[in-house]
């Protein structure tokens, strides 16, 4: 049962993440991004991370692609031209992407050795004992990302303004 | 439990639940008719049936048999799918609303669809999502008063959807737990006195959440997204017959559900006011019926509000609207907060 939902919404992300790519209208684009990010949702929720898996929705799905999506809305966009690309994108695009995913799946199988892995399974962990982890034995690292989020958002607000002087 | 029983009974308690929900989005339209009439010292609908109790029945006819126009400049695929976006997240958000008794008949709940450890994430996520039917209505109905509605809709959305987000923390945090039903078992002990509006101390939780959630389903006096003087219909000008409709009953299906949120996390959901005053009932009916009619007469007291609000206030201009959500709303709730939190830690 687990594995026929995760083959049925690992294809809904791939085909939404390829969708994403060929569409030329950019609100077509933005809305197969939002089907990826709850098929990636729906994943979370199948390893048993209920929290991450609703953050994702409310955070990704929710929020930031609204932002997007009221972007293409205000320059209302037309459609795209379709181009092949730039031969130097080609040229070093593909190498790049194959060293970055060689790296990414390294780390990550590291990692997996270090902290364990979970399978697809009934087990669930709770909102409780993720943030034991978070707020116990990760909260060095859990604070110094929330400052260094801060300090983005105060970086933005100071661009924003820059314009105006008197403002 | 086998299988089949599980799918038989899943369906029924579906079935059951999304008939009620239906019908009492129905009757709360003949309610606000009813009571904006009275408000405004005329009778509202009084012709077809007794007091015009049928009305809505007729309402529905209605809407069914007027002819369905697209205009030709929309974008087909997205004008379609946003009323179907708005109805289906107004509906799902039921599932998780526990309103009865926690009681168990072959091992499922009976007066829930699905408790959840995460019912409270849930909604709000529902709630995140629902912004899309909003949005892209307008978008895509090229038309600029749909246009402009729908991006105060979504402004509108996002920037309450914090505080309304963040005034929920404190209830969480007293119940140690995202859970409707365990967020009630936390209130249930002293009635009224333990219910998070009094004794839990959430009070100002509780007026941030009412003002939040009044904007973000977009009822008075947060009805900006469609201003009748300024914007026609707002995000639903281009849009006729079932697919209004569809917008129509997200619309009351939302407020339906805030009042339910606000009974399930600041009055005790279904536990009656009195507590342990008075002994549990013997009677098995009794203790069947009476949480859900605590529950039902809760719910019935915001929906009252609600429309006795609109009937009352005049609407909000945009610049007030957004200071008022960004520079009070937002800070209250956090210092909601930082209080609940210290009283918790060193009380």
């Amino acid at each position: 049962m687990h594995l026929v939902l995760f083959f049925i919404f690992a294809l809904f992300a791939l085909a939404g993440a390829a969708n994403l790519l060929l569409q030329k209208h950019p609100i077509n684009s933005a809305l197969s991004l939002i089907v990826v990010m709850s098929s990636l949702a729906v994943l979370y929720l199948l390893l048993g991370a209920e929290f991450l898996a609703m953050a994702q929705v409310i955070v990704y799905a929710g929020a930031i692609m609204v932002l997007f999506t009221f972007v293409v809305m205000l320059l209302n966009e037309g459609r795209e031209e379709k181009t092949w690309g730039s031969s130097a994108a080609r040229v070093v695009g593909f190498p790049a992407v194959v060293a970055l995913l060689a790296v990414l799946a390294s780390a990550i199988l590291r990692a997996g050795r270090h902290y364990g892995t979970v399978s697809l399974s009934d087990g669930i962990t709770t909102t409780q004992d993720l943030s034991r982890v978070l707020f116990r034995d990760l909260l060095l690292p859990f604070e110094l990302t929330s400052v260094l989020i801060l300090i983005a958002i105060l970086g933005a607000v100071a661009l924003a303004r820059k314009d105006d002087g008197n403002a | 439990m086998q299988l089949w029983m599980f799918v038989v009974l899943s369906v029924v308690k579906v079935a059951v639940v999304l008939v009620i929900f239906l019908t009492a989005v129905a009757y709360t339209v003949l309610l606000e008719r009813k009571l904006v009439g009275r408000i405004q010292n005329r009778w509202g609908p009084t012709r077809v049936g007794p007091f015009g109790l049928l009305q809505p029945l007729v309402d529905g006819l209605k809407l069914f048999l007027k002819e369905d126009i697209i205009p030709s400049g929309v974008y087909r695929p997205l004008y379609l799918l946003a009323p179907l976006i708005a109805l289906s997240c107004s509906l799902l958000s039921i599932a998780v609303i526990p309103f009865g008794e926690t009681m168990r008949w072959h091992g499922m709940r009976l007066f829930v669809l699905s408790d959840l450890n995460i019912g409270l994430l849930i909604l709000l996520s529902v709630t995140s999502i629902g912004v899309y039917g909003i949005a892209l209505s307008g978008w895509s109905s090229n038309n600029k008063y749909s246009l402009l509605g729908s991006l105060r809709a979504s402004a509108q959305m996002i920037s309450y959807e914090l505080a309304l987000g963040l005034s929920l923390v404190g209830v969480v945090l007293r119940a140690q737990s995202l859970s409707l039903t365990d967020i009630v078992k936390v209130q249930a002990v002293h009635g009224i006195a333990s219910w998070n509006i009094f004794g839990g101390g959430q009070i100002f939780a509780f007026l941030i959440y009412l003002m939040a959630a009044y904007a973000e389903t977009n009822r008075a006096p947060f009805d900006l997204p469609e201003a009748e003087t300024e914007l026609t219909g707002g995000y639903h000008t281009e849009y006729s017959s079932m697919k209004f409709a569809m917008f129509f009953m997200a619309e009351y299906g939302n407020m339906i559900t805030v009042s339910c949120v606000a009974t399930l996390l600041f009055l005790g959901g279904w536990t009656s006011p009195f507590g342990d005053l008075l002994p549990p009932p013997q009677n098995m009916v009794v203790g069947v019926l009476g949480p859900i009619f605590w529950f039902v007469a809760k719910v019935f007291a915001f929906l009252f509000l609600y429309i006795w609000v609109r009937g009352t206030l005049p609407r909000f201009r945009y610049d007030q609207l957004m200071s008022f959500g960004w520079k009070f709303l937002l800070p209250a709730a956090m210092l909601n907060i930082v209080g609940t939190s210290l009283v918790l830690a060193f009380l």
